[in-house]
């Protein structure tokens, strides 16, 4: 049976650019740009200076604090420089470690060390190798995945669901994962089992990518991994829809997944979790979609975090003279940017790259109720744009402001061509900022 | 190359307002030709002067009173003077019409901010005006198939089915009520032609759906409960097919602007229509109240849409 959660919508997937495409791995930048700065959580601590030698996979900075992760080399060769540079997630500039390769073919690994059998290790030791291998959550929010594996005893958890949803356009790295690299999955899937002590796991994978359910049925047979099948809905891969599609369980407004014993990993995740406790490897690269309608050769690829956007795209053919917008991230969440030197992040599963397109005049709006009924949170988009743009941001908070997931779909559907999004997230940092101050 | 900075989604669904108000056109079609067809040129007219001086004067207040330089015409004015033309009596003077498409426009829409702001339905407002203002041109109805070159001011004219029935009991033929064969205003005579268009906006999803079959259905069974106790109520049927009620329902009453957003409210909305159209019929000194009651309704929508407010995901209780 096919499953879904109320609200959605059904944008273009554009897909078909890449999903057949299988992943290729990007030869070496000469240099990387690497954030000490994750998304959520403090910077790390800069533990190497300007000059000194590192090789692959050497730990650069440490955890400031325990919401905070290692941050490792993604080349061999010579620390350039720190600067800063803006950090395209959290909006501002940001310290990057810059790493310029020494010779053309080195690439040395300095691996963690570990026995590679995950079964004869305890939880402890899992949970250090996740932490010193740097691992984050690739879905985008890169939250410190050990963080993440150790809920408070107060909080039961008995569901891992692992999210193979990929609801979002363009992107199809996920899919591609799960028809490659199967077998890593599942090891990363019994991993994080034995780390959260749950006996049930689930795979929520979208009906558009058939030939991976197929795959990964044959692969995770006899374990106890179930495959659910979902209906191709976006945003079916959105935390809090995903868990209530698989579980029937609602996710408190406010709360966290572990709220109703669930603690929810991404695909890409697992695999890295996999490789850091059997082969020993930080978490220095990354798979993500190039692709949209202005990437000329559209791809899946395995990148170095740090590499920058422009060579990434370079790497695809380039991209159309008539490029309106390149994205981090897939067209209805990515963040766009106008500067392509800007290095990939932990937390960047893809590149789109879009033509321009036409947007329409922006009108009031009609009360048209579509943005509500869109809206998989149960808000009502338009109340919340009227609010914020009258700078009622209080009232706002009342009608769920902060509930917002900021998917995107009230923009999409809205016939008049407001920006929700937009207003919703102003208001979102207007309103934390004065109750913080 | 010059990149753009914007904030996500960047894919937009193709829809605009102007495709909105254009099927709503469109869907009226049928009931314009209807109308030619059995009230003649002048009812015509009058739709042709409707929708183009709808959107000339909505086109008008935007650029030269609200000195929108950006403005767009939307369709939205025009919409509001067809509707307005399909609720008048085929006697009403050109002069009167053009009063009340400026009342309905101005007054109706722009008095609150334009598109979108409006608490009232703008065509509706402009006909009660007319009728309060004009009574006599207002109520003084035509027979159909007087020949469509023949003036409105040589035909025969009679009473609409509803006052016939109320005041001596008379039933029309169900018939003649269903293809509009009818005394009636504009367009409101033919339900056949009035429920092709409305399917035709279901098909292209662009109705809240639950407003009419609420409207329909509370109309069609609380008539039914009066036709049980006393059958000179009328039956729900006869109920059904006469007077403004259908295009009422499926087309003033869904309007979006004015009606409310939830589902949950959209029944109400419909339930709160039936309830009073049915009342004032009954009850009321005038035939008709389709035009009473839903706006009526419509100051009520704030009101509705607080009350039900969805319940945001993971709340827990109320």
């Amino acid at each position: 049976m096919k499953m879904a959660f109320r609200g959605g919508i059904h944008p273009p997937q554009l897909k078909e650019f890449t999903k057949d495409k299988p992943i290729e791995t990007m030869p070496l930048p000469n240099k990387v740009f690497v954030f000490l700065a994750n998304h959520a959580g403090n910077p790390s601590k800069l533990i190497v200076s300007p000059g000194d030698e590192v090789k692959t996979g050497q730990i650069i900075g440490v955890p400031d604090g325990y919401i905070s992760s290692y941050v490792h080399s993604p080349l061999t060769g010579r620390v350039v420089e720190v600067k800063k540079i803006f950090h395209p997630v959290l909006g501002r500039p940001m310290d990057a470690v810059v790493i310029e390769r020494i010779s053309e073919d080195q690439d040395q690994w300095m691996r963690l060390d570990t026995s590679g059998d995950f079964e004869r290790m305890t939880r402890e030791e899992i949970l250090d190798l996740v932490r010193r291998a740097g691992v984050v959550g690739l879905g985008g929010a890169m939250f410190p995945t050990h963080v993440k594996l150790s809920p408070p005893p107060e909080k039961k958890v008995d569901t891992l669901i692992i999210n193979g949803a990929e609801c979002e356009s363009v992107l199809t790295i996920d899919h591609r994962l799960m028809l490659e690299r199967a077998e890593e999955i599942l090891l990363g899937i019994l991993i994080m089992m034995k780390v959260l002590k749950v006996e049930k796991a689930m795979l929520g994978i979208e009906d558009n990518k058939r030939d991976a359910y197929e795959h990964l049925k044959r692969v995770f047979k006899g374990y106890p991994v179930e495959l659910k099948l979902l209906k191709t809905k976006y945003p079916q891969g959105a935390e809090k829809q995903l868990i209530y599609t698989l579980t029937g369980r609602r996710v408190p407004r406010g709360g966290l997944p572990m709220d109703v014993g669930v603690i929810v990993q991404n695909v890409g995740t697992c695999v890295a979790v996999k490789e850091a406790v059997i082969d020993g490897k930080p978490l220095v690269e990354r798979g993500l979609t190039v692709s949209g309608d202005g990437v000329r050769e559209p791809k899946n690829l395995m990148v170095r975090i740090g590499t920058p956007v422009s060579e990434v795209l370079e790497y695809c053919g380039g991209i159309d003279e008539k490029t309106e917008k390149v994205l981090l991230g897939g067209p209805m969440t990515g963040i766009s940017i106008t500067d392509l030197s800007i290095p990939i992040l932990k937390g960047t599963s893809g590149i789109t790259a879009l033509l321009p397109r036409e947007t329409g005049v922006q009108k009031p709006c009609i009360r048209c109720s579509r943005c509500v009924i869109a809206c998989p949170m149960n808000l009502q988009p338009y109340l919340l744009y009227l609010l914020a743009t009258k700078r009622r941001y209080d009232d706002a908070v009342n009608e769920g402001l902060m509930d917002c997931i900021e998917c995107g779909s009230c923009s999409y559907v809205c016939p008049s061509k407001i920006e929700h999004v937009r207003h919703i997230k102003l208001a979102k940092n207007v309103y934390r900022a004065t109750r913080r101050g | 190359m010059k990149l753009v900075s914007a904030y996500p989604p960047h894919l937009r669904d193709t829809d605009d307002v102007r495709k909105v108000m254009y099927d709503v056109l469109i869907a009226l079609t049928p009931v314009v030709i209807g109308a030619a067809y059995f009230f003649g040129w002048y009812a015509l007219l009058l739709c042709v002067l409707g929708t183009v001086l709808g959107e000339l004067f909505d086109f008008f207040v935007m650029r030269f009173l609200r000195k929108s330089k950006d403005f767009v015409p939307d369709g939205s004015g025009a919409v509001t003077g067809l509707l307005l033309a399909l609720n008048v009596s085929t006697r009403l003077p050109i002069w009167a019409f053009v009063i009340g498409l400026v009342f309905a426009l101005g007054v109706g829409k722009h008095v609150f901010g334009g598109l979108g702001q409006n608490i009232f339905n703008p065509a509706l407002t402009g006909r009660v005006f007319l009728l309060i203002s004009f009574p006599t041109y207002m109520t003084e109805w035509v027979d159909p198939l007087s020949g469509f070159w023949k003036s409105p001011w040589d035909a025969t004219t009679a009473a609409t089915p509803l006052a016939l029935f109320k005041e001596k009991g008379i039933v029309t033929s169900y018939w003649d009520l269903f293809i509009g064969n009818v005394r009636g205003s504009i367009g409101e005579t033919s339900a056949l032609l009035l429920i092709v268009g409305f399917l035709y906006l279901v098909v292209r999803k662009r109705i809240k759906l639950l407003i009419p079959i609420s409207y329909l259905g509370t109309v069609f069974l609380l008539s039914a409960v009066f036709y049980s106790v006393n059958p000179k109520y009328g039956d729900p049927t006869f109920h059904l097919l006469s007077g403004g009620l259908m295009l009422g329902a499926l087309f003033m009453a869904t309007d979006m602007v004015t009606s409310p957003i939830t589902p949950l409210g959209q029944a109400i909305f419909g339930f709160g229509c039936g309830f009073l159209t049915l009342i004032i019929r009954l009850f009321g000194s005038y035939p008709e109240g389709v035009s009473f009651s839903i706006l009526f309704m419509n100051a009520l929508v704030p009101l509705i849409d607080r009350v039900t407010k969805p319940r945001i995901f993971g709340e827990v209780g109320r």
